[in-house]
């Protein structure tokens, strides 16, 4: 509708291209690898604003390592890294045909944004904790958490670790560091602060990561941990994934068209770092450096990562209700994956034939794993102890949940 | 009580150095209401600070500190400011251990200030403990005087789940049976004014038998106790006055037994009426007890309407509704 004559409009954002359109990223400004300066850990915050405006990147198109951000990691650090992403591809193709196949009532893919668990995996140490989002698998895989546990997990067999609780993909494993997940985004966001604080308090070395979806920050816990964290100077690193689609809505419904998310820090007076979330080398750099800091008590970092949910937002959606069919191939930063395989290869410490030896042999690993979870029996045709419906309540169940259990005979 | 309670938050930081309080302005002021008097300068502002104006992240901020290993006890300055802090605990602090298999839980408490009484109109009176009992996996607490008020507090902060601790700001100062026109008393001259210094608890889920009676059960908690017993006296009914102390869990061996002996129940409650908590603890009764009832169940409670700050009074459920409930009961044989 024209506005009127010297009258207000609504403005009401809108993604570039929707389906049957040309995919477009102009928007996405791309500076060239390693231009961006890596200040010293204890600069001022008010020094270093340029950085949540930037994008920190290191591999450069060559797929060589350039630049303040890059870092010396060992050909093993970085084989061992794009395993971790590659296992962490094939389960999900796994848990997706497993879906299709009616095994699964549900499932959320990682698929482009697996370079992040797998970097916050490798910076965190043991005793530090990560509050995932739902999309993090690859940190798990990274840790080698057992695989035959998560497709217990996700196909609610009778060994389900989480005793048949939860959704796929809502995992819980604090021996790995990796706090319960929900199906409530952003709720656990703060956790990660009063966590941070606790350690602090204590006078412990551990420090917590957080994890939101660009969409998410626009919830209420995104503002209150921001806030708290920079109140209080807590030893946590606060990541924003901007994968640029909340489900059918594009990262400009939650304010991404006016300014970047990592910018949302410097209004809080936190040093804000925007990444490349796509390159793994700078993903690692960035998290390093946020950890050194909050390990310094210096106090928090907020870290936007760039990257692309390459795939429907879980197993429930079609995007290609809302954005172009092929929208994925254009996304001007790459697959994860690939740009790592390239900087091995350019290292001379990887090939086109290892890549595939690697992939197949992960297959065969997932295809087995996956067997034996489906041979337990998946989602009813066996399941967890019906009584465990009643446990872990409370840490001593109350006459409610004793005459209910009875109720129900079991 | 006000002491009381500052002085279970001190003997328990004393005890545990994991405990610590914040809130709202709770720190170096020490408390809108005064219960953290003092114990800034006493444990240190690491043990006992303020926080930024945001329940939600107060809670949060609790949460997070609870999974660590950390018994914090937050405050949330009236509980109608609880709201903002919901999704919080019905979402993550109920839910965490259970969603997680165990894996991680959440020791903590949130004390709040509930009730009338006290002309706050109808952001400072409000008593939100239904909102709270109907959530699975926290538990609510209520204290009706200072002696239960520490050990209640103790027993919460030793609570390896999230408790609910909701004190009766009415009573802050004196028991208050609801006699407004009446002179203030002071806790100086109550039998349960009387708090030791040291450590004690008070165990969650045990009613208190407030007043032993033979021919009505009157079920209530917080400031209600008080203006039950006074009811009790001015109408003359040999009520037997049952104190839950906490609702969740709830003491239903107790009432279960008081309720077959007198055969009549009154529920007395200052929320409003529709699906407060009340309408709970007549649903148990019938259930358990319908065949030794001889009249029906009474409830007295706030009415279905904000609480309005003109008309406190004619809201809140004194003794001479809960006198005329008791009378109505007794009608019947």
């Amino acid at each position: 509708m024209a506005a009127k004559d010297g009258g207000l409009s609504l403005h009401i954002p809108a993604p570039k291209a929707r389906p049957g359109e040309t995919p477009d990223f102009s928007h996405i400004v791309i500076p060239p690898a390693g231009e961006t300066p890596r200040p010293a850990i204890d600069t001022a915050p008010a020094e270093m604003r340029d950085l949540a405006y930037g994008l920190i990147r290191v591999l450069d198109d060559e797929g060589t390592a350039v630049g303040p951000w890059a870092l010396k990691l060992e050909p093993d650090v970085l084989r061992r890294a794009l395993r971790a992403m590659m296992l962490t591809r094939v389960f999900d193709n796994r848990m997706f045909a497993a879906h299709r196949q009616g095994k699964v009532t549900f499932f959320i893919k990682s698929t482009g944004e697996e370079a992040i668990g797998v970097a916050q995996s490798m910076v965190l140490r043991k005793g530090d904790m990560n509050f995932p989002s739902y999309r993090t698998t690859s940190f798990l895989m990274e840790r080698e958490y057992p695989l035959l546990d998560m497709f217990n997990q996700n196909l609610a067999t009778a060994d389900d670790p989480l005793q048949g609780r939860q959704l796929p993909i809502l995992y819980s494993a604090k021996a790995y560091g990796f706090y319960t997940l929900s199906g409530n985004v952003g709720s656990r966001f703060h956790h990660a602060v009063g966590w941070a604080m606790a350690s602090a308090y204590r006078g412990d070395t551990k420090i917590a990561l957080a994890c939101i979806g660009d969409g998410t920050t626009a919830e209420n816990e995104f503002h209150t941990a921001l806030t708290f964290a920079t109140v209080y100077r807590a030893p946590v690193i606060l990541t924003v994934t901007n994968n640029q689609w909340a489900i059918s809505s594009f990262q400009g419904i939650a304010g991404g068209e006016s300014t970047t998310f990592a910018a949302r820090g410097v209004g809080y007076g936190l040093p804000a770092l925007r990444v490349d979330g796509n390159d793994f080398l700078a993903v690692y750099a960035a998290t390093q450096w946020a950890a050194e800091r909050a390990r310094a008590n210096l106090g928090a970092t907020v870290i936007e990562m760039v990257s692309y949910r390459a795939e429907g937002h879980s197993t429930s959606d079609d995007p290609t209700r809302y954005r172009p069919i092929d929208e994925a191939t254009h996304w001007p930063l790459g697959d994860p994956i690939e740009r790592l395989k390239g900087h091995l290869t350019k290292l001379g410490e990887w090939s086109d034939e290892r890549h595939e030896q690697l992939y197949a042999e992960l297959t065969d690993t997932i295809t087995e794993v996956y067997r034996q979870a489906d041979a337990v029996g998946a989602l009813g045709v066996s399941k967890p102890p019906v009584g465990e419906m009643f446990e872990n309540l409370f840490a001593t169940p109350d006459w409610r949940l004793l005459e209910q259990r009875k109720e129900l005979g079991v | 009580m006000v002491q009381a309670l500052n002085s279970a938050l001190d003997v328990m930081m004393e005890r545990d150095p994991d405990v610590l309080a914040f809130g709202q302005d709770v720190g170096y002021f020490g408390g809108v209401f005064r219960v953290t008097d003092g114990l800034q300068a006493k444990h240190g502002a690491k043990r006992c600070f303020d926080t930024p104006i945001s329940e939600a992240g107060i809670v949060s901020t609790a949460i997070g500190m609870g999974v660590y290993g950390l018994r914090p006890v937050a405050e949330i300055q009236f509980a109608d400011y609880i709201l903002p802090a919901y999704d919080q605990l019905v979402s993550e602090a109920a839910r965490i251990r259970y969603r997680s298999g165990g894996d991680f839980w959440v020791p903590i408490t949130v004390r709040t200030p509930y009730g009338g009484g006290i002309f706050g109109g109808q952001t400072h009176s409000q008593s939100p403990e239904a909102v709270f009992t109907h959530v699975t996996g926290l538990k609510t607490v209520i204290p009706s005087n200072p002696y239960d008020a520490k050990g209640l507090l103790i027993a919460s902060i030793e609570d390896d789940d999230p408790v609910i601790f909701m004190e009766p700001k009415r009573l802050y100062n004196g028991p208050f049976d609801g006699n407004h026109g009446k002179a203030l008393s002071s806790w100086g001259q109550h039998p349960a004014g009387e708090v030791p210094d040291g450590y004690y608890n008070v165990p969650l889920g045990k009613a208190a038998v407030a007043r032993e009676g033979a021919d009505v059960t009157v079920i209530c908690y917080g400031t209600m106790v008080h203006v039950s017993l006074a009811a009790a006296e001015e109408s003359g009914v040999d009520a037997e006055v049952i104190d839950l102390r906490s609702l969740v869990p709830l003491d239903i061996d107790t009432i279960e037994a008081s309720v077959k002996k007198t055969g009549r129940c009154v529920i007395v409650h200052e929320a409003s009426r529709f699906s407060g908590f009340g309408a709970e603890l007549s649903a148990l009764v019938q259930e358990r007890c319908f065949f030794h009832l001889k009249s029906p169940i009474e409830r007295v409670t706030g009415w279905d309407t904000p609480y309005p700050h003109a008309f406190e009074w004619d809201y809140f459920p004194g003794p001479a509704r809960v006198t005329k409930a008791l009378l109505r009961t007794m009608e019947n044989n």
